[in-house]
């Protein structure tokens, strides 16, 4: 059965298909019952599951993410809402020092599967914090995994496999892309989806390959349509921790060139990461440096500004024109 | 302030520092005189593996330790009020709360040796992890208690949650979230803070302008205070809190009034920041000396038990020096175990990089060094 749904819409069906497949997933968070979540992602699950399993919670992060470690030792499979990126900073503390150490710590005997659902990025005109993208913070916290979706393919399966999976998983969802659309097979068994933790060539080329992840896979994949001097092949990455390098750097060795871009500020992040590994595997097989395309070292700007501040479709063709300029 | 706060009124108490009985109308006593020597037992024995610990640290062998000199009696009060069907969720210092729940005191000490992070099973134990960051567990214990409410395993039978945090965690904000989310899900669970009138060296009056249990009624659910060196007290007290839990009255602040006679840990030294004085005064209000007069007096303990239980320290204290020495050096490969659930790429290649560097060790050795 194929349904037309939004990334937004398809993360609802997947929690909605999961919560049906398991008693154990609750949905917390502030706003997600009657409401549906601002962006109204848990819509209609309160009214259908109960409050008991979607849990409108007090204004309080690091109690969300505190209570759901709690409930994830009870056995629960807690899938966490933080409303915005730039609110998830009050919950560090539990998700660092707490939710990602536990299972080592424990030697194995505890597990804490829980999901933090974080709407990121910028791009929807919002006030400061509203905008942000702290992924580079979470995949350098062992214990984690560190995953996001670009198409509402992804959306549906991916929300599903953080959940089964026994492990903490941060799901970053890009909310400027909520409202785009995509044919999902919502019938098709669970095990027929890429995997979470895989990348995906999300178009094949030639030339260079032109890496991204969440909300900028779609100016990727416009950046290679634009670019008709070259063969652009352009790689979903999906998970950012771990990194799936056999595939990233199967493309690296296909087309010689790799530009990375994201929204994240481009210091010390998931590209510079992404970069230093692809030149360690692959150092015999690139006609030129990496390429970076990112958001600047600075503080997000006003919305006014962040067009100028996101990577757009011509710098990103401008990071591509380096590398092949090299 | 510490003796303003110690004559409040509302400090229940029911065994005095002379160690004579005392009634209280909502804290019946209900114990047996088995289960009064049980707890002289306890008392004396987790005291003596906390002097071991002390001892050990001082010779090297062990990092670090959070001596409860002093809380013996909170500890094993509450501790010994808890059900086999309870979770606690303690803090670093909770030793008579871990011997309550049958956590063997090799594994406290692999902690603080340094050779686990973790050290036992807390499903096994009904116990958790101790807790380092000041105050999360807090949070924990509620999410848990949740969960035991959505688990329909609430009732007379049911189960209720502990956590263990000291004065300094009040001042936490996930010790007042965690108040906060227990009060508006009515969640099963007891906050059992032991003020022990210093957070490493700040006193009380820098951590809370009114007396902690106090700030309870602020979330809506009732606060206590007692004497934290009175193991009778800590005792019904939490009993009654935990019941109170689990037939789903809601959560409960138990404040157990009570001194650090030794420093935060074996890193600290509190002649910088307190007066003797102090240290005198509570001395006087021991849990055990207090415990031992009433005993005795009553003639509920005769010098036969009272050896004997002497004995068993002695026996107990020769074992913790020799398992503590006895512990074995972790493997390097421990470094990557169990950090995920399900395979890691990352992990897993940086786990065979370095069991290759290792083995070319061993391999330079078999071929007569380098």
């Amino acid at each position: 059965m194929g349904s037309n749904l939004t990334i937004g819409k398809a993360i609802n069906a997947g929690l909605r298909r999961a919560m049906e497949t398991d008693p154990k997933v609750l949905v917390m968070g502030e706003d997600v019952g009657k409401l549906g979540g601002v962006f109204r992602v848990t819509d209609g699950l309160h009214k259908d599951f109960g409050a008991d399993r979607v849990i409108d919670t007090p204004l309080a992060e690091s109690g969300i993410i505190g209570t759901a470690i709690g409930l994830a030792l009870r056995g629960y499979r807690p899938v966490c809402e933080i409303q915005f990126d730039g609110f998830f900073f009050p919950a560090t503390n539990q998700t660092f020092t707490q939710l990602a150490k536990m299972r080592a710590r424990s030697g194995g005997s505890v597990k804490l599967p829980v999901v933090l659902r974080i709407p990121y990025g910028g791009g929807i005109g919002a006030v400061e914090h509203h905008s942000e993208s702290p992924e580079a913070y979470f995949a350098h916290t062992a214990g984690l995994r560190v995953v996001t979706v670009a198409n509402a393919v992804d959306a549906y399966w991916m929300i599903q496999q953080a959940i089964t999976s026994d492990d903490p998983v941060v799901f970053f969802e890009p909310k400027r892309r909520y409202y785009e659309k995509a044919d999902v097979d919502t019938a098709a068994a669970v095990d027929s989806a890429t995997p979470m933790g895989a990348a995906r060539v999300a178009r094949p080329g030639a030339d260079a390959t032109l890496l991204a992840y969440g909300p900028m896979v779609k100016t990727a994949l416009q950046a290679a349509e634009a670019d008709t001097d070259h063969s652009i092949e352009v790689v979903d990455l999906r998970s950012l921790s771990p990194v799936d390098y056999d595939t990233v750097c199967a493309s690296v060795r296909r087309t010689g060139r790799l530009v990375i871009a994201h929204e994240a500020p481009l210091s010390h992040g998931i590209g510079a990461e992404v970069a230093a590994r692809v030149t360690e595997e692959c150092f015999y097989h690139l006609e030129a440096p990496v390429v970076r395309v990112g958001g600047f070292d600075t503080p997000y700007p006003p919305s006014r500004l962040e067009e100028h501040y996101l990577p757009d479709l011509d710098r990103v063709l401008d990071g591509v024109d380096r590398a092949f300029a090299f | 302030m510490s003796d303003t706060a110690h004559e409040d009124p509302e400090l229940i108490q029911l065994l005095t520092p002379e160690g004579e009985l005392r009634e209280h109308p909502d804290y019946p006593l209900d114990l047996s005189h088995e289960e009064m020597r049980g707890l002289y037992r306890d008392l004396v024995l987790v005291r003596r593996i906390d002097t071991e610990a002390v001892a050990l640290q001082r010779v090297g062998e062990l990092g670090l330790w959070a001596s409860l000199l002093g809380q013996e009696a909170a500890q094993v009060g509450s501790g010994r009020a808890l059900r086999s069907n309870d979770m606690a969720f303690p803090s670093y210092r909770d030793h008579g709360v871990a011997w309550c729940r049958g956590v063997d005191h090799k594994a406290l000490l692999a902690l603080y040796r340094g050779v686990t992070n973790g050290g036992w099973d807390p499903a096994e134990h009904g116990f958790h992890l101790y807790t380092i960051v000041i105050g999360t567990q807090a949070l924990h214990a509620t999410g848990y208690a949740m969960g035991i409410q959505r688990d329909g395993a609430v009732g007379e039978d049911g189960s209720a949650v502990i956590t263990y945090f000291g004065d300094g965690a009040t001042s936490q904000g996930d010790t007042n979230e965690a108040f906060n989310y227990a009060a508006v899900n009515n969640a099963p669970v007891v906050f059992f803070c032991q003020n022990n009138q210093w957070a490493i060296s700040e006193p009380l009056e820098r951590q809370s302008r009114v007396p902690i249990y106090r700030r309870a009624a602020g979330f809506g659910f009732p606060g206590v205070r007692l004497d934290g060196n009175d193991v009778f007290a800590s005792l019904a007290v939490t009993r009654s809190a935990l019941q109170h839990a689990r037939e789903g009255q809601g959560p409960t602040l138990i404040e157990a009034f009570t001194y650090r006679m030794g420093a935060h840990t074996t890193n600290d030294d509190p002649t910088r920041y307190r007066v003797s004085a102090e240290l005198e005064e509570w001395r006087l209000k021991d849990p055990i000396a207090r415990l031992h007069a009433f005993l005795t007096r009553e003639g509920i303990a005769d010098e036969a038990f009272l050896k004997g239980v002497e004995a068993e320290a002695e026996e107990l204290g020769e074992s913790v020096r020799r398992d503590c020495r006895e512990l074995p050096e972790p493997d390097p490969l421990d470094i990557f175990h169990e950090v995920y659930a399900e395979p890691h790429v990352h992990i897993d290649r940086q786990r065979a990089e370095f069991a290759d560097y290792l083995a070319s060790f061993e391999d330079a050795g078999a071929e007569g060094g380098r």
